[in-house]
């Protein structure tokens, strides 16, 4: 993701980083950017730096996001939440994960908590971790065809018997 | 077996879900269970690695792979436990969930902000209101209206929040006490539960899945009366808590069947990402209500209950005590509790009064378009914690400028927290397994979504 396509609320004046990436600003919260190839680096730093605690990992399809000021420039974005017990600080880690090559490495081994959503991620969005200790579904069953949570995966319906018809 | 069910047209297998048999594990896989949550450092890593594979020296024809679950009265729902059994002893242990997945957080992408929490509400059923508020604060967030909340919506959500983490609590100590033997303890736990499920129906028409905390405030004020339901539960729990003790804390089968089993260390806890109870049991003082506050938390008065061994007696002890907090937290928020407006003053958010429906045509236009189309949310994304019974529930939300969240994700506590069960279990007795998830006080419906 580049800086310009960064979702900023007040754009900031000289682009700051922190652990050599650009950083943004969400609603106040503090938002990094490491491309795909620092990804583990920034991870490693942030570890040595006491964000010791990784709440949550997750991932987002901005396939059909209507905006155009803040679409990043790749298909999928994994989002990681971070804490510094000692600081009790968060911090969130917003990596572009390109669509024709959905991979990134696994943050298994400095979060070993990131085991399932990992999983999680890889069940609904089909991005697979290099890395990770067992990569199969977690939530759908092992032969469910698609990932449920991608733009392009439809919503499924109960059907209306009576609705339409002839009366 | 296996052949048999993928054979069967338009059967469903798990698959390479399921635990695998030993003799098929790689080094790393096994350091995955043993050795990685510890970080231990690569040269340890690689000694472990070119270890025998099997670190409790069994061979494979003396144990059993056997399924405990998803239909077994202990597993809180459809929980399924793979466990590798060598006679009593568990060597290894995966649990395998989804079964209870019904995509809500697809549904949420398809619903508005206003019907959103209708489906959040139902995914930790047991603390459906700390989900509509993450849900609503983080919408807030989003709207930027967090800090124009009026002080009455705020805390009036404070003494919700309390009394269903209350409620929680109660229903786990009722749950616990039934796994492990205690069944006395169901029905009392149950039926203290039932007090502040009477409380809720009052206040928000329903027991469960109330849709009452929205983005703005609150659905309605509190109803006449609701002063004196509250005093009446907060002086009827204590004599009840009282008796708890003597039916299981001070118990020496309960004891025994509780300390240390399912024994957990801090940095394992903190690897695993495991907040609440399992955290505090641990010994790190943790809780967002202090650390992280949000709501009025800073202005009331509250200890942070921590345990010292990490076993499953730490964690009931942390929950039935953390009942007392709550109820602390209520008394004063009783005293305090401002008067005003029970939700923001916000056209975009708020529906008009029901009375101006009656003369205005506009406010009825109003109602009409908030109901049916919403309310556009700012583009944006948020993630906002805060502390549920459970642990961290957390809610990230990415809105494109409509009026339905393009992007709605929970971080669902109970699915991070049942991770620490195959270190708990390990080298353990299959009859602790039963204590060790009931301390876990896993909600399916969360686990799942």
């Amino acid at each position: 993701m580049s800086e310009d396509t960064a979702v900023t609320n007040h754009a900031p004046e000289s682009a700051p980083t922190r652990y050599g990436c650009h950083v943004t600003d969400s609603r106040g919260q503090v938002v990094i950017h490491p491309t795909r190839e620092n990804y583990v680096a920034t991870l490693k730093a942030l570890v040595d730096d006491s964000f010791v605690l990784c709440t949550d990992l997750t991932a987002v399809d901005y396939s059909t996001y209507a905006s155009r000021v803040g679409k990043p420039s790749e298909r999928f974005e994994v989002v990681l939440n971070l804490i510094s017990l000692e600081r009790r600080e968060r911090i969130r880690v917003r990596v572009a994960v390109p669509e024709a090559d959905a991979t990134l490495p696994s943050a298994f081994d400095l979060y070993p908590g990131t085991e399932a959503m990992e999983r999680e991620v890889y069940d609904m969005f089909g991005i697979t971790f290099t890395g990770h200790p067992d990569p199969s579904r977690i939530l759908m069953p092992e032969d469910w065809n698609g990932h449920p949570l991608r733009k392009d995966y439809a919503i499924g319906r109960i059907p209306v018997q009576f609705k339409g018809s002839p009366s | 077996m296996t052949d048999l069910i993928t054979a069967t047209p338009g059967a469903t297998a798990e698959g390479n879900q399921e635990m695998r048999s030993r003799s098929e594990l790689t080094a790393r896989e096994v350091m995955r269970e043993v050795g990685s949550v510890l970080r231990m450092s690569e040269s340890q890593a690689a000694a472990l690695a070119t270890e025998n594979v099997d670190p409790t020296e069994v061979p494979e024809d003396q144990s059993m792979i056997i399924n405990m679950g998803p239909q077994h009265p202990s597993t809180h729902g459809v929980l399924r436990l793979m466990l590798e059994l060598q006679g009593e002893r568990v060597l290894r242990c995966k649990p395998i969930i989804g079964y209870l997945h019904t995509g809500m957080e697809k549904t949420g992408e398809d619903l508005t902000f206003m019907q959103g929490g209708t489906n959040v509400t139902r995914m930790d059923y047991l603390s459906p209101l700390n989900n509509e508020l993450v849900f609503s604060m983080a919408v807030e967030k989003l709207l930027g209206i967090d800090g124009d909340i009026p002080e009455r919506a705020v805390w009036m959500r404070m003494l919700l929040s309390e009394l269903n983490r209350m409620s929680s609590h109660l229903l786990f100590l009722a749950t616990n006490g039934m796994d492990i033997g205690a069944v006395s303890m169901m029905i009392y736990g149950w039926r203290e539960r039932e007090e502040v499920l009477r409380f809720f129906q009052k206040v928000t028409g329903l027991r469960m899945n109330h849709n009452f905390i929205r983005p703005g405030g609150l659905a309605a004020d509190l109803p006449a009366g609701w002063r004196d339901d509250v005093l009446d539960i907060l002086d009827r729990l204590p004599e009840r808590l009282a008796e708890y003790d003597i039916l299981m804390t001070e118990q020496p089968i309960w004891r025994e069947r509780l300390q240390g089993v399912g024994v957990i260390t801090a940095q394992e806890a903190v690897a695993l990402g495991a907040t609440g109870p399992i955290l505090r049991s641990t010994g790190v003082p943790w809780d967002l209500r202090r650390d992280m506050p949000y709501l009025r938390y800073t202005e009331v008065d509250f200890d942070v209950i921590v345990g010292s061994y990490g076993d499953a007696f730490d964690r009931y002890a942390i929950r039935l005590n953390e009942i007392r907090e709550s109820m602390k937290i209520v008394r004063q928020i009783l005293d305090r509790m401002p008067s005003g407006d029970y939700r923001i003053q916000d056209k975009k958010v708020t529906p008009p009064p029901r009375a101006r429906i009656d003369e205005s045509m506009e406010a009825l236009i109003h109602h009409f378009k908030i109901f049916t189309e919403g309310f556009k949310v700012p583009e944006g994304e948020v993630y906002v914690g805060i502390e549920s019974p459970r642990g961290e529930i957390g809610c990230y939300i990415v809105s494109d400028g409509s009026s339905k969240p393009y992007r709605m994700h929970m971080r669902a506590p109970s699915f991070v927290n049942i991770q620490c069960l195959p270190h708990m279990m390990r080298d353990g007795l299959v009859a602790d397994a039963v204590a060790v998830i009931s301390s876990v006080d896993p909600v399916l419906g969360e686990v799942d979504r």
